[in-house]
């Protein structure tokens, strides 16, 4: 009977968890339909440019690659906040994680289809994208773009999977708490989870397998993007760092990104107990990491390039520190260490939720700028002197990038109300299961017998059901 | 001239010291390739096409200036960065070394032009061959090149369709193409100068075989490994890469 109660007391205590789906007030609709109007501008540009071509962006001779790029290169990077730390996160059994894993493996796969959408803009021929598809149609597998779609579509699926399958205990949850065409919605996508043991022990498994797997996929995702400009032998893009470079540099994006959306989603749902100062704390703790480790990088790369002083590269190296992408450049050392650096370094400003959010707004303005200034001014320095170029980006790529941050944030609204963003079942196996397991696991750790209690402990039936 | 030996290497050579810089070679080209024209603010935009260009070299300093023209077009290299990467095997080497362009395989996505190191590609950006081909114009289309659909990168084919031709007249007559000759792209046809050449590298015999082996030839960027195999001839050092 006492167990009974304290299910019941448990429910109501995650009621806040169901309330966005079960709930959806008019605020919700006044948003929802502003970010709308941005997209369809955002589609409307988009239009533009399929009546009448690549003409109608900045984009020339020999500045073949601007704004589309940079925002592939940007989405692919804000992607690796969600799989990759979720995954190193239950991997290393870190119990802080439980809140989050939902919202960040939320934004992997959903930007995914901004990242793929962004290099099918650039595309000439839209038309053709498919024509990429090795051994099917004329896709060379020598070609690192062909990498990029393989390893892409790979992480998309991947990440798919491992979005879905810690939501099916949830939506079983919900599937018997709504009624309607929801109702079958729900238990047409719960897969007929009951919530056995064996249910249980299958799907841990399983996210286990995923978990390892995520790993080196979305690891080989960045590596073969930045092999698309490393490949080449264009100054400053062919260098050897740009592997590991742009992977730390995804990742340092996507904890911004991760931070940002949790204060938002804290705020708006109203998850202060869930997500508490201390989640965001530790991931302002793996932010400040990740900008030393990029500036470590950005510094390597600027370094060698100075002291090899080939002309080449040093052409594009002066434009890039003074001359016309000065502005780029320096914000970019501003918002990707300047700031951030300065902010996560004080445990005063770190340990509040807002100095975490001014910081990770910073880091996502300045990996924008640092994708930017790797794509450009290459392009506009090329080797040969008499085609320097210019680019400005017209009316059309701005709306186009502002429209495709709209319907993602849109899309991610749109997840919130059909599916928990926190994760039910894996708070409340913290709840019952974590704080007893981790009281064992530091007890093997310390001196002495590794489990003196184990014949107390018996298995205890899930409470999920 | 004799007939080839083996498979040709076709290559090109210009006299840097003879050329004028009168512009011909490009537009012979832009006749025979049907390659369009562009409106001044397109121009200035950097969108106009060309697959031969005559760049403005200008060495010195005020009053002891020189200006030296230099024709740049597709260097047809042997190790062809611009080939490496295509994503669709729309541009490609063929066994006789000519870097060519696949148009209805094209996806548009400038890969290739941004990692020719001599920015000799070409972009689409707008649909050409629709409405925007004046009446008056279409009399002169060469019926022997494809006009190109909006949003593929088109390049220098060494006039390709040139010695498709030229094969089939050597077919007929039961022989192979002539090493020197009888296949010349228009730009080479077309010069006054008598600045460009054009034939087999692979033929000792050849007058480009012969340059290329002179003390006066060298290749652009030669130090990048492309390979090309179109070999520039001038006296003295080559400085075409001043920096401000
Ligand atoms: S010059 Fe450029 S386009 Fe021509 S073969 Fe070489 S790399 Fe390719
Ligand atoms: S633009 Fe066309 S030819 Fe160039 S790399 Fe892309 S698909 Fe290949």
């Amino acid at each position: 009977m006492r167990h009974l109660e304290s299910r019941q007391a448990l429910q109501d205590e995650d009621a806040v968890l169901f309330r966005p789906i079960l709930r959806t007030g008019g605020q919700f609709y006044l948003v929802a339909a502003g970010l709308l109007a941005v997209a369809l501008w955002g589609f409307y540009a988009f239009s533009q440019q399929l009546r009448y071509g690549l003409g109608v962006t900045g984009l020339n001779r020999p500045v073949y690659w601007g704004f589309y790029i940079t925002n592939f290169v940007f989405f692919i990077g804000i992607s690796h906040a969600g799989t990759l730390i979720s995954a190193i996160l239950r991997l290393c059994r870190a119990e802080w994680r439980r809140p989050i894993t939902r919202m960040a493996e939320t934004i992997t796969v959903l930007v995914l289809f901004f990242g793929l959408g962004s290099i099918i803009m650039d595309l000439g021929r839209p038309d053709r994208a498919l024509f990429v598809i090795p051994f099917l149609q004329y896709g060379r597998v020598q070609s690192p773009l062909v990498w990029d779609v393989m390893s892409i579509s790979m992480y998309l699926t991947a990440s798919t999977i491992y979005l879905y399958m810690p939501l099916i205990p949830d939506i079983a949850l919900l599937r018997d708490r709504v009624t309607g065409w929801r109702r079958g919605f729900y238990r047409a996508l719960s897969l007929g989870w009951t919530g056995s043991p064996r249910q249980h022990r299958h799907l841990e498994i399983a996210i286990a397998i995923m978990a390892v797997l995520v790993i080196p996929i979305a690891v080989s995702v960045h590596t073969v993007v930045s092999w698309v400009f490393a490949m080449t032998i264009q100054p400053m893009w062919h260098s050897t760092i740009f592997g590991p470079y742009f992977v730390a540099g995804a990742i340092f994006s996507g904890i911004a990104a991760l931070i940002i959306t949790m204060a938002l989603i804290r705020k708006v749902y109203h998850l202060e107990d869930y997500l508490k100062p201390l989640h965001f704390n530790y991931l302002g703790i793996l932010l400040l990491v990740m900008t030393m480790l990029w500036f470590y990088f950005t510094f390597a790369e600027y370094i060698t390039t100075y002291y090899g002083s080939a002309p080449d590269e040093m052409a594009v190296f002066w434009e890039k520190l003074t001359g016309r992408y000065a502005t780029f450049f320096w914000a970019m050392v501003l918002f990707d260490f300047v700031i951030p650096f300065t902010i996560l370094a004080y445990n005063r400003t770190r340990r509040t939720i807002s100095g975490t959010v001014v910081a990770s707004l910073s880091v996502v303005i300045g990996m924008w700028l640092e994708r930017f200034t790797i794509v450009v001014p290459t392009l506009v320095n090329p080797r040969l002197p008499w085609s320097r170029g210019v680019y400005f980006p017209t009316w059309v790529e701005i709306s186009v990038t502002v429209g495709a941050f709209a319907t993602f944030t849109l899309l991610y609204m749109l997840f919130t109300k059909f599916f928990p963003i926190v994760s039910i079942w894996e708070v409340r196996e913290g709840r019952e299961r974590g704080l007893r397991e981790v009281e064992e696991r530091i007890r093997e750790y310390l001196p002495g017998p590794a489990r003196p209690e184990k014949a107390r402990v018996s298995p205890e039936p899930p409470l999920v059901r | 001239m004799a007939e080839a030996k083996g498979t040709p290497r076709w290559g090109m050579a210009i006299d840097l010291d003879r050329c004028t810089g009168c512009q011909a070679c490009v537009v012979a080209c832009k006749q025979e390739n049907n390659v369009p024209f562009s409106s001044p603010e397109e121009a200035a935009y950097g969108r106009e096409m060309a697959w031969i260009r005559v760049m403005a070299i200008t060495e010195g300093e005020y009053p002891k200036v020189k200006t030296r023209y230099l024709p740049m077009l597709c260097q047809q290299c042997d190790n062809p960065p611009s080939v490496k990467v295509c994503p669709t095997g729309a541009t490609y080497k063929n066994p006789e070394g000519i870097v060519g362009q696949i148009y209805p395989r094209c996806i548009g996505c400038r890969y290739c032009a941004n990692a020719c190191p001599y920015q000799v590609k070409d972009f689409n950006w707008y649909n050409w061959s629709g409405f925007r081909w004046p009446q008056e114009m279409r009399q002169s289309l060469n019926p022997d090149v494809s006009l190109r659909p909006r949003g593929v990168i088109e390049k220098c084919t060494f006039c390709h369709h040139r010695l498709q031709k030229a094969r089939d007249q050597a077919a007929i007559e039961g022989r192979k193409v002539k090493s020197e000759g009888e296949y010349v792209p228009a730009c080479v046809q077309s010069c006054p100068a008598q600045a460009m050449f054009f034939g087999d590298l692979n033929d000792p015999e050849t007058t480009i075989a012969k340059l290329a082996r002179s003390s006066r030839a060298f290749k652009m960027l030669d130090e990048l490994g492309t390979e090309p195999k179109v070999i520039y001839l001038k006296e003295g050092e080559w400085s075409a890469t001043p920096r401000e």
